[in-house]
């Protein structure tokens, strides 16, 4: 679904990204680890046209979407969550993930007709997927940590993804939150089929829940394979695991 | 308790609005048209500034080129009024899109910068242009139609384009477009990434926003029977925008609001003093520390989060 070839961003002299290679299949979980600064949040830029490759080839479908602006990417089928919350905070938790219903069915350029009540089913939906119902009228900016980062998913859902990118979705997460988005990522991933590709610096977590793993270091991917291949793979033990001694 | 109050309160004042020529003075007719239009000017700005986001600080420029299009189609043209009624506001929304176009490349504060430069040259122009636009002496003596020529004519005319205008704004921040840029002002890399057209959503507001600002203007057109280039300059810019701060930038109402305390400061404080911009300063410096949100944004309650959430 997904394939990442020999792509390669600088800023200035720093190669941030400089080598990586992914591929994604339709239906799995795919993990992308690597220590802080190995280029990890830089390459979901580049997938989802935050930033531009400088050389490589990234295909989504079989198409070279590298380049294209982030709404264009966004209707291609990739949405995606990013590391710090980001989320309309002067909108309620409905207006949240309404906007970005209206928006895949392209219906932002409607000025006279009123939006209440519009795709108000699709969003009761979704938030109650999620678990933020209950929440629906609350200023978003007023939720905790946990549930922004979880209305933040729910933005992304929205949209309909065949893909869903996952900047490390539970990044400073009390313990409960994270148990609660990891049962969350499952039921994407099982009941709906959805792929997902996230980052995490949660090892644990990551072996948990995903099917294979890319391994980056210093901007390029030095392993990709299933949990116990990339445990057994030795450069990513002296690069990583070693390191961190938790595994 | 508000929701049910709101209908009466409309009530109340449609009817205190329209009753106003018959109670008061020839002279406070005319400063009610005066604020009306004024509200309709930072309504249309607040679209632009509150609801998109943007650094608009140009924005007097629409409400100028909005008054000297429907003047000047008065005065040089044959054509009917409505005619020029129409025209100027277009010019306006015109004038928008290729400024929009040209500073739309810029963020933030980069963007308002630019947009004041291109309006001042457009203001340079318009005082320089004696031939045609009377340069700094403006153009007086515009013929209105009779129906709407006396004072109380004017008022009315005034009312019922704001209203509709109003009411066309209100519509429009409530419609999928108005949740769009509202969107975009919160977050807009994240509207990018939920697959929003960015730039073209805020040109379409900008446009928007020139297009009533200029309507602003061709109403100024009617209540005084004159144009003259200081309406475009900067500072009146600056002014409008004040307007929205005081009264508060993230609600609707509140620019109607700031507009009125502001227009009706000018004209009754500075018949006593001279100073009336201190008085100004002093209130503002008050809402600013006391009420950020402005005056009508401290009447807004945003429900609060339950205490525990279910998964």
């Amino acid at each position: 679904m997904l394939r990442v070839e020999s792509v390669v961003k600088s800023f200035g002299g720093f190669k941030a990204v400089d080598g990586a290679n992914l591929h994604v299949n339709a239906g799995e979980i795919v993990a992308v680890i690597g220590p802080n600064g190995a280029g990890k949040t830089t390459l979901f830029h580049l997938l989802t046209g935050h930033l531009s490759p400088d050389s490589g080839r990234i295909l989504f479908k079989g198409k070279e979407i590298g380049g294209l602006s982030p709404h264009v990417v966004c209707r291609r089928g990739i949405t995606r969550s990013f590391q710090v919350a980001n989320i309309f905070p002067r909108l309620s938790v409905f207006e949240n993930v309404q906007i970005a219903v209206l928006s895949r069915e392209r219906k932002t350029f409607r000025i006279f007709s009123p939006a209440k009540g519009m795709a108000e089913e699709e969003v009761h939906r979704i938030l109650r997927s999620v678990g933020l119902f209950d929440q629906r009228d609350v200023g978003s900016d007023l939720l905790s940590h946990g549930d922004k980062k979880v209305l933040e998913i729910a933005v992304a859902l929205s949209g309909n993804p065949e893909l869903l990118i996952l900047d490390e979705p539970t990044a400073g997460m009390a313990p409960e939150e994270t148990e609660r988005c990891i049962r969350l990522i499952r039921k994407l991933s099982g009941e709906s089929g959805l792929t997902i590709l996230f980052c995490e610096h949660d090892i644990s977590l990551v072996f948990e829940i995903a099917n294979r793993i890319m391994v980056m270091v210093r901007g390029a991917t030095v392993a990709q394979g299933s949990g116990e291949e990339v445990r057994r793979n030795s450069e990513v033990r002296s690069a990583y695991l070693g390191e961190s001694g938790e595994c | 308790m508000r929701r049910s109050a709101a209908p009466l309160l409309l009530l109340l004042l449609t009817a205190t609005l329209l009753a106003l020529p018959q109670i008061l003075p020839r002279f406070h007719t005319y400063v009610a048209a005066i604020v009306l239009l004024t509200a309709l000017l930072a309504t249309s700005l607040n679209l632009a500034i509150g609801y998109t986001g943007l650094y608009q600080f140009g924005h007097a420029v629409f409400y100028g080129v909005g008054a000297y299009g429907t003047a000047l189609m008065l005065t040089r043209s044959g054509m009917p009024a409505p005619i020029a009624f129409l025209v100027g506001p277009l010019a306006a929304a015109a004038l928008s899109l290729v400024m929009g176009v040209i500073c739309i490349r810029l963020s933030k504060l980069y963007f308002g910068m630019l947009q004041i430069s291109l309006g001042s040259l457009v203001w340079a122009v318009v005082y320089r242009w004696y031939s045609f636009t009377g340069g700094d002496d403006g153009i007086h003596g515009i013929p209105i139609p009779d129906a709407i020529a006396s004072p109380k004519g004017s008022y009315y005319y005034t009312l019922i384009v704001t209203a509709l205008c109003v009411f066309a704004m209100y519509r429009i921040v409530r419609s999928p477009f108005g949740k769009a840029i509202q969107g975009i002002r919160d977050n807009p890399v994240r509207a990018a990434a939920i697959g929003v057209d960015v730039k073209l959503h805020q040109l379409a507001s900008l446009v928007i926003a020139g297009f009533f600002g200029g309507v602003a203007g061709s109403l100024f057109v009617v209540v005084e029977n004159s144009v003259f280039p200081d309406m475009m300059f900067w500072t009146f810019s600056l002014e409008v925008l004040i307007m929205c701060l005081l009264g508060g930038m993230y609600t609707f109402f509140g620019p109607f609001v700031g507009a009125s305390v502001i227009v009706l400061l000018r004209v009754f404080a500075s018949i006593h003093t001279r100073y009336w911009s201190l008085i100004l300063g002093t209130i503002l410096t008050l809402v600013i520390i006391f009420l950020p949100d402005g005056v009508l944004g401290m009447f807004v309650r945003r429900p609060r989060p339950k205490e525990s959430t279910g998964a």
